[in-house]
């Protein structure tokens, strides 16, 4: 291999297909429906979050004290948040020490110019790398194949990913919406053009196809010179970094190579070694439903003659700092990235994660993306725009969120943003806008409220089909307003009709 | 850094923490941190017990021996495994291994990665291990060895001695030092990424047995 660091057009690395990023993903309703017809993905989603909740329940349910360790979660991380220039600069003191060198990265560009030119300093045109949200986030491994290295995924599920040419779609598990069919398949087609070949006759068995992996994966661990993670926890008091993981992957690159680079949000703090005592407990258990994952790599800056010798941190804002900004918002930086969220929310179960067209799939990606996108201080895309309305307020993510992010109220508030960027941008006023004049105009008086409930139900009579009103053809707004809305047909009698008809159902008549 | 980088990293940095100054000019308040969760295990528990448990929770392998009992204990173990060639740190006492029909192959000078991939299986202490969990904690500390010793070989035996095992995770960090590299292991390497069906044994060691040592 040669070396990167000269003059002249980057080499071209054997990776010479584009990764695959979700720009272009439509607005939330459209990418949903898509995802609906699959009937294959609808099958893989419902399965794995049907055992996961169950699995979870029962790792949850052995702890009595587990709305102690919430609540404690909870608030150590508003602690950091509220606190965050002196933490971080704490943080950065202890690592600095430590002998690691700590970068600070104002968005993904600067991030990832930063890792391409340390890969480049130490002449490599390969990195391995730990499964790590942050960097999807700020999609590195497309910034670096386009300098000409290299990036090989080592989780098993972002490895199907990146062999597949795929997007992930969810966070602990980004093949989730894969079976073990697809993935042979992907295994035997992929594999032999980016290193050892999938064994022959590969069956679909899991356990075999996990046995492919390690062996395709172990020439790239034993060479390679840079790995590349994320990070769980950074610990302010200590400098010490957290990663947890279940392979051992995660244990090879943060072993065996000479250079470490950790690309990490500025919010992933715990302000003191002690506090570990409650992430170590909620992440497992949330996450994998487990006591404990099978590993959990602990470092402190380097260590001489064991793990790598070059340590780099690099601390990323990406518009962390604008979501810090909004007082209700900001609990989303709390998120450990366990995923509990998706797998008890109805409507990730049946979309998938795909459809929320960001790193960040389900609930928490919902309210995390737009204030990522900067939705608090100016209008946003309309696919990012869509996200608050992903859900249907049902509560369930605040229930099984380890560090009890409100998302519910997250959800709403963005949603009033949403509206008075549209009221102060548009002339004319959007769907909801009318919408909400509309009813705010009906409800007024119950007089008004009478009119509209008997055109209501003549009306449903009219285009209502099996008790149901789905997309509908007709004037605007009333064709975007049901563009993403199934509405019950309603009553052909209003309640208040029925209690004059019937004074109460004293005389004659149930319902009609 | 260069002189070009170090500068941009200044202005970077200060970027950063002025643009977190201003998003707290709200100065949200810090209520104390409630902390009423269990920090230990109920007295009536037998923690060596629970730790056994535990660990075969994970589908590792637990043995029980006696100190005295240890060489033919790991003796019988390395035999199960079929364990002919064995990496150890440097300072793994040569008594555990006294009746054990093995090579050892000793990381001094340190072992390449291509010579610890080819070992049949490792050997190792402990610093901490944790009942409740099921977990045992490597720090480099004695009979330890660096990370990767314990990493690359397909088979890991660690000796964890009774006085080495704690209740629950927080007197697990009270008695480590932060400062130290370290792995917490909880079983064999497993993964749940294809339809979140567990299979153990991917990358780390794909058998992990656990001599527990009482008398």
């Amino acid at each position: 291999m040669t070396s990167s660091a000269g003059t002249g057009p980057p080499p071209t690395p054997r990776r010479d297909r584009a990764e695959r990023t979700f720009d272009g993903t439509p607005p939330f309703p459209e990418a949903a429906r898509r995802a609906l017809a699959d009937d294959q993905l609808r099958a893989n989603l419902g399965r794995a979050t049907t055992t996961i909740r169950t699995k979870r329940a029962a790792a949850v349910g052995e702890r009595a004290d587990w709305e102690a360790l919430r609540l404690a979660g909870a608030a150590i991380k508003d602690e950091v948040l509220h606190d965050l220039p002196a933490q971080l600069e704490r943080f950065e003191q202890a690592v600095t020490t430590a002998g690691g060198i700590v970068h600070w990265a104002r968005d993904a560009t600067e991030a990832n110019a930063i890792v391409a030119a340390i890969v480049r300093d130490h002449g490599a045109t390969e990195v391995v790398k730990v499964k790590s949200m942050a960097t999807q986030e700020i999609e590195l491994n497309e910034a670096l194949r386009l300098e000409g290295i290299d990036v090989w995924e080592t989780d098993l599920a972002e490895l199907i990913v990146q062999l597949g040419h795929d997007l992930p779609s969810h966070i602990l598990v980004p093949a989730i919406h894969r079976n073990r069919t697809e993935i042979r398949d992907i295994f035997i087609d992929e594999m032999g053009r980016v290193g050892r070949p999938a064994p022959t006759g590969l069956g679909s068995d899991p356990a075999e196809l996990a046995e492919a992996a390690r062996l395709h994966l172990r020439e790239k661990f034993l060479r390679a010179r840079v790995a590349i993670s994320g990070a769980n926890f950074g610990v302010a008091d200590t400098g010490s970094v957290v990663v947890l993981e279940s392979e051992g992957n995660g244990r090879m690159c943060l072993t065996l190579p000479e250079v470490l680079i950790t690309v990490m949000g500025v919010e992933k703090l715990v302000p003191t070694w002690q506090d570990l005592e409650v992430f170590l407990q909620l992440l497992p258990r949330s996450s994998t439903a487990e006591r404990m994952n099978p590993y959990t790599s602990i470092w402190t800056g380097v260590t001489p003659g064991d793990g790598p010798q070059t340590f780099h941190l690099i601390l990323l804002d990406n518009g962390r700092t604008d979501v810090l900004s909004d007082p209700t918002g900001r609990q989303a930086l709390r998120c450990i990235r366990c995923s509990a969220c998706l797998n008890v929310c109805p409507v990730y179960e049946r979309t998938g994660g795909q459809a929320y067209g960001s790193a960040y799939p389900g609930p928490i990606g919902a309210i995390l993306t737009p204030q990522l996108r900067g939705i608090a201080k100016h209008p946003v895309d309309a696919q990012t725009a869509s996200l608050p309305y992903a859900s249907s307020l049902c509560g369930a993510c605040f229930d099984a969120c380890p560090v009890r992010i409100d998302i519910p109220e997250v959800l709403v508030h963005l949603r009033g943003q949403i509206v008075r960027h549209s009221e102060a941008t548009h002339r004319v006023p959007t769907t909801e806008a009318a919408g909400m004049r509309v009813a705010a105009w009906t409800l007024r008086t119950p007089r008004r409220l009478g009119l509209a409930e008997r055109v209501a139900g003549l009306a449903g009579r009219v285009v209502g089909r099996r008790g149901r009103i789905g997309r509908m053809r007709g004037p605007w707004p009333v064709s975007a307003w049901f563009a993403a809305r199934n509405l019950t047909t309603p009553a052909r009698e209003s309640f208040r009709a029925w209690w004059r008809r019937t004074h109460g159902g004293r005389v004659g008549g149930g319902n009609p | 850094m260069s002189d070009h980088d170090a500068a941009r990293n200044a202005e970077a940095r200060e970027a950063v923490l002025g643009r977190i100054r201003v998003a707290l000019a709200d100065r949200p308040a810090s209520p104390p941190v409630p902390r009423d969760y269990e920090r230990a295990l109920p007295a009536t528990v037998s923690i060596t017990d629970l730790f056994a448990q535990r660990v075969g929770d994970y589908r590792a392998e637990v043995q029980r021996s006696s100190a005295v009992g240890l060489p033919a204990t790991l003796a019988a173990v390395l035999a199960r495994r079929r364990v002919r060639r064995l990496a150890t740190p440097t300072d793994v006492p040569p008594s555990w291994l006294a009746a054990a029909d093995v090579e050892r192959v000793t990381d001094d000078p340190p072992l390449t990665f291509e010579q610890l991939d080819g070992v049949d299986g490792v050997i190792t202490g402990c610093a901490v291990a944790i009942a409740e969990t099921g977990t045992v904690i490597l720090d480099a500390g004695p009979a330890q060895g660096r990370r990767a010793i314990s990493l690359l070989p397909d088979v890991h035996i660690c000796v964890v001695m009774a006085n080495q095992v704690v209740g629950t995770v927080t007197e697990a960090l009270e008695r480590l030092d932060p400062t130290r590299p370290q792995t917490w292991i909880s079983g064999p390497s497993a993964t749940s990424d294809i339809e979140l069906h567990r299979v153990e044994g991917v990358h780390g060691p794909r058998i992990l047995d656990v001599v527990l040592v009482k008398d």
